[in-house]
């Protein structure tokens, strides 16, 4: 019940987000359209981050306690996280095409993000592999912690290796110099992908916890 | 010698007496190495300075090819004649074993990288010994980076179905900081650069090394569990 309230949550969200995203977002003055993109692009890679703090907090849970929960959690976690990693690449690249005039730059952001969006597959193809629950867990656990834990480093890595990207402009140091009704438009698109995130994580929770009752 | 340095040293010790005995792995290692030179230079063609060009990422990509191979071994071993149940029955903390382990998988990438430095040196004729000290102290940190994360992946995948594929697909992405890192640190150096140039690639080299270690000792005894 409580899944299905916040489904219909996540669509009258999105739908707010598509109405602000196109009718009341400006026009932007430089890029044109095409910079509404960014609506899409942004709270895709913001979620993808929670998305794979969550698998790290899953697998360290599993390990600590050995439940299943929490491996359910990192694996429900993954799968969005990839699903919106590939959203920012690809949403990023239709974005780039138009402005900076090439499909794909081994600029620092693109590269990082490319490198994790390959971390979590290869996690995921981990958990294909292997039959046996607690295995599966235990390994699944110890690629995912590792994973979170070199997202720092692969960052700094790609950063020092090479900067085209503009930097951040949200998560950066100083105040944002994003024009209110843009930034409005970006919250209530960001808020819409949480959503959609926990029902997609809630949902595939409990196909998760249906297929070991039904395994087991 | 602690209980704990004797048991990581006991690994390494019956790897290498393994090793010297059956010669499985090391002499065709060397051999291989010796196989991705020609790769390379059919690859770039006879042109000396498109070698000297890509010389950081040419080494590297011998190292790491090389790694590859020997790290996704490293547990193999242990599959045979219920050694793997031996492992797990050690008393002790298990963290040992990783490190006996790691310390036998940089020895062996050692063996290699000497290797295929001196053949770099030899069939390109590079003279590296201006640059040894330096080139000694970026392999290093590169090498136990590499290490690292490839002893604990291979005793992940290690009993696992299509290893020899999925070994690699998660390896190399997880390394591409320290590729990165250590591909512009040899580059610093083979330019004659001092190595204070490279400084900042070295600390994040020494702090990637460190975080996988970290990582490596606190999760190795869920991964031996089989």
């Amino acid at each position: 019940m409580a899944a299905r309230a916040l489904g219909w949550l996540t669509v009258l969200a999105l739908i707010a987000g598509l109405g602000a995203a196109f009718g009341y977002a400006p026009r932007e003055a430089v890029q044109g359209n095409v910079q509404r993109i960014m609506y899409l692009h942004v709270p895709a890679v913001l979620t993808a981050y929670l998305a794979f703090a969550l698998v790290f907090v899953g697998s360290v849970g599993y390990l600590l306690t050995r439940r299943a929960g929490w491996d359910r959690l990192a694996l429900a976690a993954a799968e969005p996280g990839v699903l919106f990693t590939g959203i920012t690449i690809v949403s990023g690249s239709i974005w780039g095409k138009p402005t900076w005039g090439t499909w794909w730059t081994w600029d620092a952001r693109l590269t990082s993000t490319a490198v994790l969006f390959l971390v979590y597959v290869g996690y995921l193809l981990l958990r294909g592999m292997v039959d046996e629950p607690d295995r599966r867990a235990r390994a699944a656990a110890v690629v995912g912690i590792l994973g979170a834990a070199n997202i720092p480093i692969v960052h700094f890595s790609v950063k020092w290796w090479r900067a085209l990207h503009q930097p951040s402009t949200i998560l950066g140091p100083e105040p944002s110099p994003i024009a209110a009704p843009i930034a409005a438009a970006l919250l209530i698109n960001w808020i819409a992908f949480t959503l959609l995130f926990a029902y997609l994580l809630a949902k595939r929770m409990e196909i998760a916890r249906l297929e070991d009752t039904h395994a087991g | 010698m602690s209980a704990y340095a004797r048991r990581a040293w006991m690994v390494v010790w019956k790897d290498v007496l393994a090793e010297r005995r059956s010669k499985e792995s090391l002499n065709a290692l060397v051999f291989f190495a010796l196989l991705l030179l020609f790769v390379f230079q059919f690859a770039l063609g006879p042109e000396r300075a498109r070698v000297e060009a890509a010389l950081p990422g040419l080494l590297w990509l011998g190292f790491i090819l090389s790694g590859l191979l020997a790290f996704g071994r490293t547990f193999l071993i242990e599959r045979e004649n219920d050694c793997w149940e031996g492992l797990v029955l050690t008393p002790g903390d298990k963290s040992a074993i990783y490190l006996g382990k790691l310390a036998g998988n940089v020895l062996v990438m050692v063996v290699v990288e000497v290797v295929l430095v001196a053949l770099f040196a030899v069939f390109f004729a590079i003279d590296f010994t201006p640059f040894l000290l330096g080139l000694a102290a970026v392999l290093a940190l590169g090498t136990l980076g590499l290490a690292s994360v490839g002893t604990l992946f291979g005793a992940v995948t290690a009993q696992m179905r299509a290893r020899e594929l999925l070994f690699p697909v998660l390896l190399l992405p997880a390394v591409v900081p320290v590729l990165l890192a250590s591909v512009s640190a040899t580059q610093t150096v083979l330019a004659g650069e001092p190595l204070a140039e490279a400084a900042a690639w070295l600390k994040l080299l020494a702090a990637a090394d460190l975080v996988y270690l970290v990582v490596g000792v606190l999760t190795f005894e869920f991964v031996l569990e089989g």
